[in-house]
């Protein structure tokens, strides 16, 4: 199959092809070219993590750099998506929501529905998620749960670069706005990804690995730790089945009910806070349409619900690891 | 500078204040007797502000408004009949009976919305602007809003914005004396509004609200310079509500007299009126029969909308997402 590049390439790689099909396509966003109004070079930068580089050279003045007014700019990729753009727009850390919520989830989020069916708003907004970075408290959260709590939003979240590209060009060719989650730690994760362009519909999860005693259902960097849990389980003889919803508005029941009605067993591994979290939301939805299925109550590993600390050996106890993933799902699996 | 106008533009500037006036004197009534649910915001007072700006505008041009947003939809082209039925909630109106009196929009004629939220608008307005210099077919975009907006975030951000990106956007603060209850001389810190156009590197004017002709001579300097590609202008219209904050509201932060004086001196039609018959050779006669087609459109719209079904229960779930 295909080469393999990182995540980083797969999402610098999907604006591409999308910016060179569709002259609507527009990006924006604090330091997406780096360098506009300085003495230096264009293009310094292309993202605070270089996610943009290189877009600036082939497309100008269609990606554009911004003050740091993020209500403006979230709000002004907004308003340019109701006047026939798709502006793909980049919230460089998810916490900084409360800066520009408003434009999200009374504006961007309503317009269909409070206008009568009236309005296209097919806007893309890019945000960073995550921690694992000693980024600390402002830095590192995985906001999530907020914008799926939103009718009207799309929320996507990728766990590898063939989704990430995939889902990417999905969003933005969707005419609904989408907050689109990248976590940071997975940026320099590789993996194969086609060079031609794809894309990945919404809604459907993602089956990433098979098995029949527990069902595990992570999201994001969560993925690759269950991942790493499961392998160390089977040495054990415990199967577990892995599914990765990819988007959690709108959201895929199905592939998960499925799959407990065959395991009997789920645990929700989620690096979101654990109140009103998609752990919780998940659970919720099992309990009630899949409580015939379940032989164990439903396990939750999230991080505490506190903010993320800074020092490491603090942040590493915050984060979900491997090792509580195994504990939980032995709890599961155990349960008689 | 030369006015633009024609006197088949000044009779059309004439119908939409008109149409505002009664379309607000109206629902102030029908609220009063309770047929009108929710929040109402009315703009009675205002008419010259959002015909002197929308005179300017074409189709393609587009505006944001605010919580008090009859006004900048009649004056740009919404249907009044959908509108009336949309304050009623009625299946027949605007947005379908979803949307309300706070949230009237009609893309097709360029209004991209009321909106419940204090500064909602500046930003959206940003892309608008935006979205007209890639057409690059001299597009413009207004925001309206309030001197209580004047003091938002939002509309800092927006303003600097606009000028750095140098947009064809022209932002119109309607400062009416009064965010809710408390009064712009306390709250709007610089005193004029417009002098904050300074701080953005932009032009800004202070003009008298309840003179159309003031308000349009601004705006087509405003708005020629955003054609041009200029950038972003600061205008200030200084105007008084003729009605509360919202209906209910008993007004007794004002004077005592404050709204009988501002009804019987400050009336922008009447002022119209005067200029337009003095300077323009219009007669009574012609506002007249304007004033006639007004009061039966307003009576037909009011008619239709009580009469109008409500939406169906179904509607409760249509139109959150185009596809999910």
């Amino acid at each position: 199959m295909a080469r393999k590049i990182s995540f980083q390439q797969a999402i610098n790689e999907a604006l591409d092809q999308e910016m060179a099909r569709d002259p609507t396509v527009i990006l924006m966003g604090e330091d997406v070219v780096g360098g506009t109004g300085s003495d230096g070079e264009m293009d310094a930068w292309g993202g605070v993590l270089g996610v943009t580089k290189g877009l600036y050279g082939k497309y100008g003045n269609r990606i554009m750099d911004t003050p740091i007014s993020e209500s403006a700019f979230v709000g002004a990729a907004i308003g340019a998506a109701t006047c026939g753009m798709r502006p793909v727009c980049e919230l460089m850390f998810i916490d900084f929501l409360g800066v520009c919520f408003d434009q999200i989830y009374n504006q961007a989020a309503k317009f269909r529905y409070m206008f009568g069916g009236k309005a296209r708003t097919p806007v893309v907004i890019r945000t960073m998620i995550g921690a694992g970075f000693r980024a600390a408290a402002q830095h590192s959260q995985c906001l999530y749960p907020i914008f799926t709590h939103i009718p009207g939003l799309k929320v996507v979240i990728p766990s590898s670069p063939y989704d990430a590209k995939g889902l990417l060009i999905q969003a933005i060719r969707d005419d609904d706005p989408v907050i689109f989650c990248e976590h940071k730690a997975l940026y320099t994760m590789e993996g194969e990804v086609p060079e031609e362009s794809y894309t990945i519909p919404f809604g459907e999860a993602k089956v990433v690995r098979e098995g029949s005693d527990v069902t595990i259902v992570a999201l994001a960097r969560m993925v690759n730790m269950a991942q790493k849990a499961a392998a160390n389980l089977a040495k054990d003889g415990i199967s577990c089945e892995i599914i990765d919803p990819r988007t959690t508005s709108p959201f895929d029941e199905e592939t998960i009910l499925e799959s407990v009605e065959n395991t009997g067993r789920l645990v929700i591994v989620d690096e979101a806070t654990p109140r009103c979290g998609m752990a919780a939301d998940i659970s919720a939805m099992v309990a009630q349409k899949g409580f015939n299925f379940l032989n164990a109550p439903i396990e939750m590993v999230t991080p505490p619900h506190t903010p993320v600390p800074f020092a490491g050996s603090l942040e590493d106890l915050y984060i979900p690891s491997p090792a509580r993933i195994e504990a939980a799902v032995r709890k599961c699996a155990e349960y008689a | 500078m030369a006015l633009a106008l024609s006197r088949e533009d000044l009779l059309e500037a004439y119908r939409r204040m008109k149409t505002i006036r009664e379309f607000e004197e109206r629902v102030h009534v029908e609220f009063a007797k309770g047929g009108i649910p929710g929040f109402v915001h009315l703009y009675a007072g205002e008419e010259a502000s959002a015909a002197g700006v929308c005179m300017n505008l074409n189709d393609d041009d587009k505006i944001a408004s605010t919580h008090r947003g009859h006004g900048h939809c009649i004056a740009k082209g919404v249907d009044v009949k959908g509108m009336m039925a949309e304050i009623y909630g009625k299946r027949t109106g605007t947005c379908h009976g979803k949307g309300g009196s706070m949230h009237i929009a009609d893309l097709d004629t360029g209004m991209l919305g009321a909106n419940g939220i204090v500064g909602g608008g500046p930003p959206l307005v940003c892309g608008a602007a935006l979205a007209a210099k890639f057409k690059g077919k001299g597009g413009v975009a207004v925001a309206f809003f309030g001197d209580g907006a004047s003091n938002q975030g939002t509309t800092f951000e927006s303003l600097n914005l606009a000028a750095a990106w140098k947009l064809p956007a022209i932002f119109v603060a309607e400062n009416n004396g009064y965010a809710e209850a408390t009064g712009a001389k306390f709250s709007v810190a610089c005193g004029d509004v417009s002098t904050r156009a300074v701080g953005f590197g932009m032009p800004g004017i202070t003009v008298d609200g309840h003179d159309f002709f003031a308000v349009y001579e601004a705006m087509q300097t405003a708005v020629q310079r955003a054609r041009r590609g200029d950038g972003p202008s600061l205008v200030e219209v200084k105007l008084d509500r003729f009605f509360g904050h919202f209906e209910g509201d008993n007004q007794s932060y004002r004077a005592p007299d404050e709204v009988k004086n501002v009804r019987a001196n400050k009336d922008c039609l009447k002022r119209f009126s005067e200029r337009a018959s003095q300077q323009y050779n219009i007669s009574a006669q012609e506002l007249t029969t304007i004033d006639h087609e007004v009061a039966k459109l307003i009576d037909e719209a009011v008619a239709a909308a009580v009469a109008a079904p409500e939406p169906a229960p179904e509607d409760l779930l249509t139109d959150v997402y185009i596809k999910y």
